[in-house]
């Protein structure tokens, strides 16, 4: 038990207890710079360089399972050292069973992003990598920083990388989809700072676990929620600020999109659960009903657009709005879904939420990469391009359907458990939740599999099909590690369940504790 | 015990998966020689599991296997519920699937993708396996998509069709109009029992008494939600029309999955369910009046197909609805009795069309055939033995599963039972009528086959002709040998619950059975058998005797005519209001909320705004030191102004 730090012992004192986490977060960072020095014209090197740096810290990561303790909710892997002590700001990590899964997804999904970006990027293939790896860094550091002002650091230093990898190799319209990309979420975050520097002043502390336990007034809350949520929810992406996400994905290269759906969305999600849930749980409970509406329209209105794109990467970017409708839409139907002799439904929501946030990393990323192995060899993301790739792809449709199909939520993959999760949940808050969620049902098969439809079934009617190689070796690789992600998830969700069981109970109690 | 249902389960699953991967390198004897053999263990496994259960009265297996998920209270596992009606259900999937493999060698020995088609026809195997030994709903669901998955591969599967892609789209997502429904009804279930496993769920349906959910009882509408699923899956009016679209597929799988198995699932489930739809005689009566629609109406278009496989189709769309009204009486026992029957005669009417499509090198149109009596003396014997058992020749097996639901309506308290009845009576005259108008165009009367392919017309290998044995034996006698047991000395007694004193239409037919050989002698008694042989004699008066009475029958009744040819327009219904309303919708959503008032006039309308701000400002700043300095001293002016009169206000209030 040595790896748990309960929070009284680590107020004030500086620990040191391990420093994984440090590793996981400036190995890459550091890794990055050096495949910068490297240059470009080593372009070989910096390749199999970012690569092993990029396994190096998924294995690492995977250390973070192995020596996790599922029962308890306390922070573990703890660091805490004074950084500016004049304000009390600490650097201070740490993780629970609800960031933790986040970090393994992070390191999972970089590795793949730079296997996949091999010899597809020719321009600045170092600065392509080293982007990434300094990216995965940054995120590390947003999903363990357990000080404020460093959770706030690293939010806003991770927008950095994914801005020049959409401006730098993006398509035709990328400096518009950057800048759009860039002043949506650094609008959004500019509230939070502001709302984080208020409590401070008033309890003395930049500890977000000090944050939780801070009394706040009705009044308080309700600034600080919404002014939480406007940082979120543009993350996430929901409704109504979801419109620089399709965009962003459209321009981004095929990298930028698996990173930006697979984790950047995620840290949306993650925000609900480390800060507004706990701090604000008063206004929370207050405006639940907002954002669950909002988030069914995500569902429901989001599934419409989707259905008519014509251009792939829109579609699957429209699809993931819709996706993560589920995660708000679990998170906060757990008021209406607790009751106090069965909090099953409430559970259902919260952690279908997080099991849904997994899952989509995986899917979004797969489906993502699909989309980029069609563009590399066409450069086309238009649907209409393509028809009966099937023909001459035979093992990349295979791929593709079941990636397809686990994005229409099919039972035996990861789609299936965090939809079902949150549509039970939803059902026992209230039926038309869940009436109006389960219509993703329809629609999202709808226009998933219609896609597949026009893209890979079908008589070839453009020539360039018909000479179109099935997937590499690399490609391959990469498809089938995601497709046994997918189905291990699906066929058994227990373990990823358990390990964040504690740590989610503990957030429902908070959530369902007022501050008043 | 454990490992011996697992094993069921697991080898044509491994066999999918080995021919799934492999194929290619192993070859096709190779393929299909394992995917045999895996499914020949299951039917072996099964045969002894229905030995172990049905005959020797063994116990209800109940286990769950893993947790697939633990949250608070609630355990979610997969595990297995074998219990009689599982072991039948075991029994008919895998000899049925046997049957096709075998056949599939055949039928498919041209085709390109033989080694994948041996992978998903056992991948839907394994599939239809756990659909029937779930112990719990979360794993009846997962089976439930997971044989629409393979439908949705089989159906599509000569992708180059585009009518084929068409048509796997559509049954993928009209399926999941059903699920959608089926996913809420189990959201209830789950909310009122805090539990998704059978046992647990149906210990605690008192919990729903007294509690109502959009005006109607709770128990009410989680049957109707549940219902729509299989509505779905069982192709219920209005949710049909995916299954006649389904015959693209090769013809094996139109005998395994949309005739003999997977479209049974929606019965299959009502069935297991039976202790709440007991509940309620609301969802009861719905479950009948929509089978009876479904029985005859389908029935009536099955006569105006010229298509050999439609034909069939529609005929099994039909017996759906029969299957369905023994459900809603009730007579739950006789679903699953008509169930089996019609597994094996309906695979056995499919592969023989199959048979006679592989012959007629692929021409569907019962007009261009004919007088393949001769040519064929197989196909048309176990044809005919087939047609009669659809029919309910007196004798084979369809008679006794027909007739038991056609006397269990007759005596259903339910409302509107007596409509229902003359629909059911009716739909036998209309079986018999296109049963025979098929049987006679293709094997009877002059050849109609055009000159090359009559030169090379021969009997099928034995492939082909063997799976046709094999099944018309099970379509002839197993009504005789099963009826007594299975209605009413207690086979299926331990899976179904009816409560009797409401519904008493088992009781009363048990009253009425005097054995299986007194029905055939009393048949000649019943009104059903004079609708069926009114049936024959039609059908052999206007295919054979006075063909041109059907011309003159046809454009007389032109309205009648074009309205059985549109298929009462269902397609097009849903592909004016839900396919083209709904690109329309989105369109409307994408074009004008998301790009025009979001994006255009909200996002970059503020950017817009900005630089307009920007622009007033600008030339404020003008460079000059002493504008910057009036400026400054101005507003210093209005500060000191302000302490001076305002004591310790503050200007402005953050």
């Amino acid at each position: 038990m040595d790896a748990v730090y309960g929070r009284q012992a680590i107020i004030g004192d500086l620990i040191m207890e391990n420093t994984l986490l440090s590793l996981l977060i400036w190995l890459p960072i550091m890794g990055g710079a050096l495949v910068i020095l490297l240059g470009n014209e080593r372009a070989m090197t910096a390749r199999w360089m970012s690569l092993a740096i990029s396994i190096l810290v998924f294995v690492m990561s995977l250390s973070l399972w192995a020596g996790f303790d599922s029962s308890t909710h306390l922070m573990q892997f703890v660091e805490k050292i004074s950084w500016i002590a004049q304000f009390n700001i600490h650097y201070h990590l740490g993780v629970d069973g609800i960031s933790m899964p986040l970090i393994i997804l992070t390191t999972f999904s970089t590795t793949l992003v730079i296997a996949a970006g091999w010899e597809v990027i020719q321009k600045r293939p170092a600065h392509y990598m080293a982007a990434f790896l300094m990216m995965e860094g940054l995120i590390i550091g947003v999903f363990s920083s357990l000080d404020a002002i460093l959770f706030y650091a690293f939010w806003e230093a991770s927008l950095i990388p994914m801005l020049l990898i959409v401006g730098i190799w993006g398509g035709d319209n990328r400096v518009y989809a950057a800048i759009k990309f860039f002043l949506y979420t650094f609008l959004g975050s500019v509230f939070m700072l502001v709302s984080l520097i208020y409590m401070y002043n008033k309890g003395g502390s930049f500890s977000i676990l000090d944050m939780h336990n801070l009394s706040l007034t009705a009044a308080e809350q309700a600034w600080i929620f919404w002014a939480f949520f406007m940082a979120f929810a543009v993350k996430v992406p929901m409704f109504p600020v979801h419109t620089w996400l399709p965009d962003a994905h459209v321009q981004a290269p095929t990298g930028g999109s698996v990173i930006l759906a697979a984790i950047m969305l995620k840290m949306g999600g993650y925000g609900f659960f480390r800060f507004s849930l706990p701090i604000t749980p008063d206004a929370s409970l207050q405006f639940s009903d907002v954002v669950i509406a909002l988030s069914l329209i995500a569902i429901v209105y989001i599934g419409f657009v989707a259905l008519v794109q014509r251009d792939m990467k829109k579609l699957i970017a429209y699809s993931s709005i819709s996706h993560m409708g589920f995660v708000t839409l679990g998170v906060f139907a757990l008021f209406l879904a607790y009751k106090p002799d069965s909090t099953e439904g409430a559970l259902l929501g919260l952690e279908g939420a997080m099991v849904q946030m997994i899952s989509h990393g995986f899917i979004s990323a797969a489906m993502f990469l699909v989309v980029g192995v069609l563009y590399d060899r066409l450069h086309s993301r238009e649907i209409s391009t393509y028809g009966g790739v099937i023909n001459s792809m035979p093992k990349f449709t295979g791929f593709a359907v079941l990636f397809a199909m686990a994005n229409a939520g099919l039972p035996g993959t990861s789609g299936f458990v965090g939809e079902f999760m949150v549509i039970l949940g939803a059902v026992q808050a209230n039926i038309w939740y869940a009436v109006l969620a389960a219509t993703t049902l329809i629609v999202g098969a709808a226009y998933t599999l219609w896609m597949v439809k026009r893209v890979f079934w079908g008589k070839i009617t453009n020539s360039a099909v018909a000479t179109l190689d099935d997937i590499n070796g690399r490609e391959f690789s990469i498809l089938t590690i995601l497709a046994l992600a997918v189905i291990i998830v699906g066929l058994y969700p227990q373990p990823l369940i358990e390990i964040m069981h504690s740590s989610v109970d503990h957030l429902l109690n908070q959530a369902l504790t007022s501050k008043l | 015990m454990e490992n011996f249902y697992l094993t069921i389960a697991l080898s044509p699953l491994i066999g999918a998966i080995i021919a799934g991967f492999f194929g290619r390198i192993l070859g096709r004897t190779a393929t299909h020689t394992i995917t045999i053999l895996g499914v020949l263990i299951s039917t072996v496994l099964a045969l002894m599991v229905f030995n172990y259960h049905v005959l020797e009265q063994g116990e209800v297996f109940n286990q769950n296997l893993y947790t697939w998920m633990q949250i608070g209270g609630l355990n979610i596992s997969v595990g297995f519920l074998v219990d009689n009606l599982t072991s039948v259900m075991l029994v008919v999937v895998s000899f049925v699937s046997l049957m096709v493999h075998i056949y599939t060698i055949g039928y498919m020995h041209n085709d390109k993708d033989y080694t994948k088609f041996f992978s998903y026809i056992s991948l839907f195997t394994f599939s239809m396996f756990m659909l029937v030994m779930s112990n719990n709903f979360m794993q009846l669901f997962f089976g439930w998509e997971a044989v629409g998955l393979v439908s949705y591969l089989l159906i599509g599967f000569w992708h180059h069709k585009e009518s084929a892609v068409e048509a796997n789209l559509k049954a993928f997502l009209v399926n999941r109009v059903g699920d959608f429904g089926f996913l809420l009804g189990i959201g209830l279930v789950l909310a009122f029992s805090g539990s998704l496993d059978y046992v647990e769920v149906f210990a605690s349906l008192n919990n729903t008494i007294g509690q109502s959910l959009w005006g109607m009882d709770l128990i009410t509408v989680i049957c109707l939600l549940l219902f729509v699923g299989a509505m779905g899956k069982s192709a219920q009016v209005p949710l049909h029309v995916w299954l006649p679209g389904s015959m693209e597929g090769p013809t094996p799988i139109s005998a395994l999955i949309h005739a003999a198995t997977m479209v049974t699932a929606g019965i299959f489930m009502v069935s297991r369910m039976s202790p709440m739809f007991e509940m309620s005689e609301v969802a009861l009566t719905v479950v009948m009046v929509v089978g009876a629609i479904t029985a005859l109406f389908m029935g009536l278009l099955g006569i105006v197909q010229n298509d050999i496989k439609k034909v069939v189709a529609y005929s099994t769309l039909s017996q759906l609805g029969y299957m369905t009204v023994a459900l809603g009486v009730s007579a739950y026992s006789v679903a699953i009795f008509h169930l089996m029957t019609h597994a094996f005669f309906k695979a056995l009417l499919f592969l023989g069309a199959g048979s006679v499509i592989v012959a007629m090198h692929h021409e569907q149109d019962i007009r261009k055939m004919g007088g393949l009596r001769k040519k064929m003396p197989i196909t048309y014997w176990t044809g005919l033995i087939g047609t009669l058992a659809l029919i309910g020749f007196p004798g084979f097996s369809g008679f006794y599963s027909k007739d038991m639901i056609i006397e269990a309506v007759h005596f259903s308290s339910l409302p509107y039972a007596d409509w229902v009845y003359y629909a059911v009576v009716a739909g036998v005259f209309i079986t018999a009528f296109y049963s025979f108008r098929l049987f006679f165009l293709v094997f009877h009367g002059q050849s109609r086959v055009d000159s090359h392919t009559a030169q090379h017309l021969h009997e099928s290998p034995l492939s082909i002709t063997l799976p046709l044995i094999m099944l018309a034996i099970p379509s002839a006698i197993i009504g005789y040998f099963t009826i007594e047991p299975m209605l009413f000395t207690g086979w299926l007694d331990n899976a179904i619950t009816v409560d009797g004193l409401k519904h008493t239409s088992m009781h009363e037919l048990s009253k009425l059975f005097h054995g299986a050989t007194a029905m055939i002698s009393h048949a000649v008694q019943t009104l059903p058998f004079w609708m069926m042989v009114g049936g024959i004699a039609s059908a052999w008066v206007f295919s054979l005797y006075k063909t041109q009475w059907a011309d003159w029958v046809q454009s007389t009744f032109k309205r009648t005519n074009y309205v059985l040819n549109s298929l009462y327009g269902f397609d097009r219904f849903n592909e004016i209001v839900f396919v083209n309303g709904i690109k329309k919708l989105g369109n409307i959503l994408w074009k004008v909320s998301d790009s025009m008032v979001i994006d255009s006039m909200i996002v970059n309308g503020s950017a817009r705004f900005i630089g307009f701000v920007g622009s007033m400002v600008r030339p404020i700043q003008t460079g000059y030191v002493y504008h910057y300095a009036f400026f400054m001293i101005f507003s210093l002016l209005i500060i000191l102004t302000w302490t001076l009169f305002m004591g310790d206000k503050p200007l402005l209030v953050i």
